[in-house]
């Protein structure tokens, strides 16, 4: 073997062990009760249900599926602001879902997020300044008060705001300026990881480009690792470099972004993606939808077999009896969970 | 073919506590007979409002509609008094809404609600009316539509929702149907059906349709022409395959260039419009877009400030010459003038 391709093996070695985030059969339920006096649980929503994949340091995995599949809870579960039900999730290779108090507080110096509104997700109350400083005075960093002003307002800058607006409260920004103070905000403790939940779903077509690209330009800057969860598939191609499908509760297929929407092979994701209108006339006239008919199904009572079987455009006998295959490498890292596939 | 609505220099306001807001400025548009015409922009844009004018249902106060015409079948909509105009909405014109869990009335029955207008508006007593009630939910697609008659909004989902706003639209047989933003709460894949549906459905009553979204995408493959609005007015406007494909308005092109596609890998970064939608309290002078305007701002134009510019034929327009834009500048001589 000559040097250089022993270089880049061992480059390719390293790459795929520089995991930044492991998960494992990842599971979160949330109990349904009943009773007024003498509350039971009569049953429980498999928001998330046993889900595996990892995240290399440095990318961005896109988590894509319709409202209800389990894409923000599997967000929020990975940051322990929901405590899993059942399985493992690894950051920087230390388990979190054990993981309590001050040493999760620590943990979450370097894995933050950004959520979907930003008029929900900013108190008020609070001026931008303490809004961008909050989580450095629960962590105690700059305790000298200029320093610590004088940090928020590069941060400001950082992310395109004005500082000169330091001392202004939320309502006076529009909802790309606000998106902007949250995104100052995950970044104040110089995290390496950050859940983007919807970031630019709530915000106006010429907005949502600003947004995209101020991510785009910090993931460069700060060499940040990002877990993208949207439902704008065509901003998914964009910006990720892997994509996850979700449906269910459960990852449908994985892999890389152009792989799995040039050749998607899962019925789902096939639909999915086709169901994604082309800004362009002429492209639209030429297009075969597949149009899946019916309904997400109750994930409080999912169907016997595979989750998808009630939808499915392919559906066989074997997708009623067996649940669904685990996820199948059919080219390289591109893995799907079809009966129809394996 | 007929010219079924004509709205000539449409000026909406709405007198708020915190000063005049300028909705609409002036907007002008035909529609055809059996056309589909899509009103794209972003929110604040004045798109719902000029439609909501169409309809009678600007709320008043603190709306108002300051001057314009809606030419509907010879007669001027706005001039009709309230009982003249219910005869219209609902039967000559009807409207489907964004979100389906507000718009229908969650303590009535689905059977009443659509029954309601078939009674009203074609004389139909209870049992025909709630025949032809069934039929309609069968055709947009309800299963086991005469039992459905008697549930309750909340036992529908979304898309179903969706469905049922449509059928009550359907009911009456409409020339005209303004479909305000009826996918946007929706998923892409239930999005997919509803505009499957719609666009079935619109050849087999061979109604006109406005279609009103912020989604590029939805009006690409629905849409015969099509309107951008901005701040209040209509940047550029002519048939969909001239607005996309030979795009001349700086807004246009900026948010066409902002959006990415899911047929490209998306290597290159998204084109971006700096700035924000404009504050609509202000008094409208000169272009909307000013202030947000890449070519404006190159060519340091100060009469895109001063004055506005007027709709007009674009120049060597590629189609039959509806292809207009407001913009004092020609991108394409600027570009000429830039190499």
């Amino acid at each position: 073997m000559s040097s250089e391709a022993m270089t880049m093996t061992m480059d390719k070695e390293k790459r795929d062990d520089d995991y930044i985030l492991e998960v494992n059969n990842l599971k979160k339920y949330f109990p349904i009760s009943a009773g007024i006096v003498f509350q039971r649980q009569v049953g429980a929503v498999r928001a998330v249900d046993g889900i595996s994949f990892n995240v290399v340091r440095g990318e961005t995995l896109g988590l894509v599926g319709e409202s209800g599949c389990g894409k923000s809870t599997t967000g929020r579960t990975i940051l322990q602001l929901y405590r899993p039900t059942e399985g493992s999730v690894k950051f920087e290779g230390q388990e979190l879902s054990t993981m309590t108090g001050n040493e999760l507080r620590q943990m979450r110096r370097k894995m933050q997020i950004i959520f979907q509104d930003p008029f929900a997700s900013l108190n008020p109350r609070m001026t931008v300044g303490s809004i961008v400083s909050e989580p450095l005075q629960i962590h105690k960093i700059y305790n000298n008060k200029k320093e610590r002003q004088q940090y928020v307002e590069e941060l400001m800058e950082k992310v395109g705001l004005n500082p000169y607006f330091i001392n202004r409260y939320p309502h006076e920004f529009s909802g790309g300026q606000r998106q902007r103070i949250g995104i100052a905000r995950a970044l104040a403790l110089e995290p390496s990881f950050i859940v983007a939940d919807e970031p630019i779903s709530a915000l106006d077509v010429s907005i949502q480009a600003q947004v995209v690209n101020l991510m785009e330009e910090l993931q460069d800057e700060l060499g940040l690792t990002y877990l993208f969860i949207a439902h704008d598939l065509s901003m998914v191609r964009h910006i990720c470099d892997r994509v996850a499908v979700m449906y269910l509760g459960k990852i449908v297929e994985l892999g890389p972004v152009d792989e799995v929407y040039e050749n998607p092979q899962h019925p789902y994701t096939q639909a999915l993606l086709s169901a994604v209108p082309v800004p362009d006339p002429q492209v639209e006239e030429n297009r075969q939808r597949i149009i899946i008919s019916g309904d997400l199904p109750n994930p409080a009572n999912p169907p016997t077999g595979c989750n998808f079987n009630t939808r499915c455009p392919v559906v066989f006998d074997l997708c009623h009896q067996e649940p669904d295959p685990p996820l199948i490498e059919v080219r390289p890292d591109h893995y799907v969970s079809c009966h129809r596939v394996t | 073919m007929g010219v079924i609505l004509e709205v000539k220099d449409l000026v909406v306001r709405f007198y708020t506590q915190e000063g005049t807001v300028y909705a609409v400025n002036g907007v002008s548009y035909d529609l055809e007979e059996g056309e589909t015409l899509g009103i794209v922009g972003e929110s604040g844009s004045g798109k719902s409002v000029s439609s909501l004018a169409v309809m009678g249902l600007i709320p008043s106060p603190p709306g108002k509609v300051e001057s314009g015409t809606v030419n509907f079948e010879g007669r001027d909509l706005l001039q009709l008094k309230p009982d003249q105009m219910r005869l219209i909405r609902g039967k000559e014109i009807a409207m489907i809404f964004q979100d389906p869990m507000t718009s229908l009335n969650p303590v009535l029955t689905i059977g009443t609600q659509i029954t309601e207008s078939l009674k009203l508006h074609e004389g139909m007593n209870t049992s025909q009316s709630r025949k032809r009630a069934a039929d309609l939910l069968d055709m947009v697609g309800i299963p086991d539509a005469y039992r459905r008659l008697d549930d309750y909004p909340h036992q529908f989902s979304g898309g179903m929702r969706q469905r049922v706003m449509i059928a009550m639209g359907l009911s009456c047989n409409p020339k005209l149907l303004i479909a305000d933003e009826p996918t946007t709460a929706l998923d892409v894949t239930i999005q997919a059906q509803i505009i499957e549906l719609v666009k079935q459905l619109k050849d087999e009553f061979n109604m006109a349709m406005i279609w009103i979204t912020h989604d590029l995408g939805v009006v690409a493959g629905i849409a015969d022409r099509l309107l951008v609005m901005y701040g209040g007015r209509i940047m550029e406007s002519g048939s969909s395959h001239e607005v996309f494909g030979d795009s001349r308005h700086p807004y246009t092109v900026g948010l066409l260039g902002s959006l990415p596609r899911l047929d490209s890998s998306g290597e290159e970064k998204l084109i971006q419009i700096e700035g924000s939608p404009p504050d609509m309290r202000n008094e409208p002078t000169g272009c909307p877009f000013a202030a947000r305007c890449d070519v404006r701002e190159q060519f340091e134009l100060q009469r895109c400030w001063d004055e506005r510019p007027p709709l007009e034929i674009v120049p060597d327009a590629i189609g039959d010459g509806t292809h207009v834009m407001s913009c004092w500048a020609d991108i394409r001589e600027g570009v000429a003038q830039n190499v």
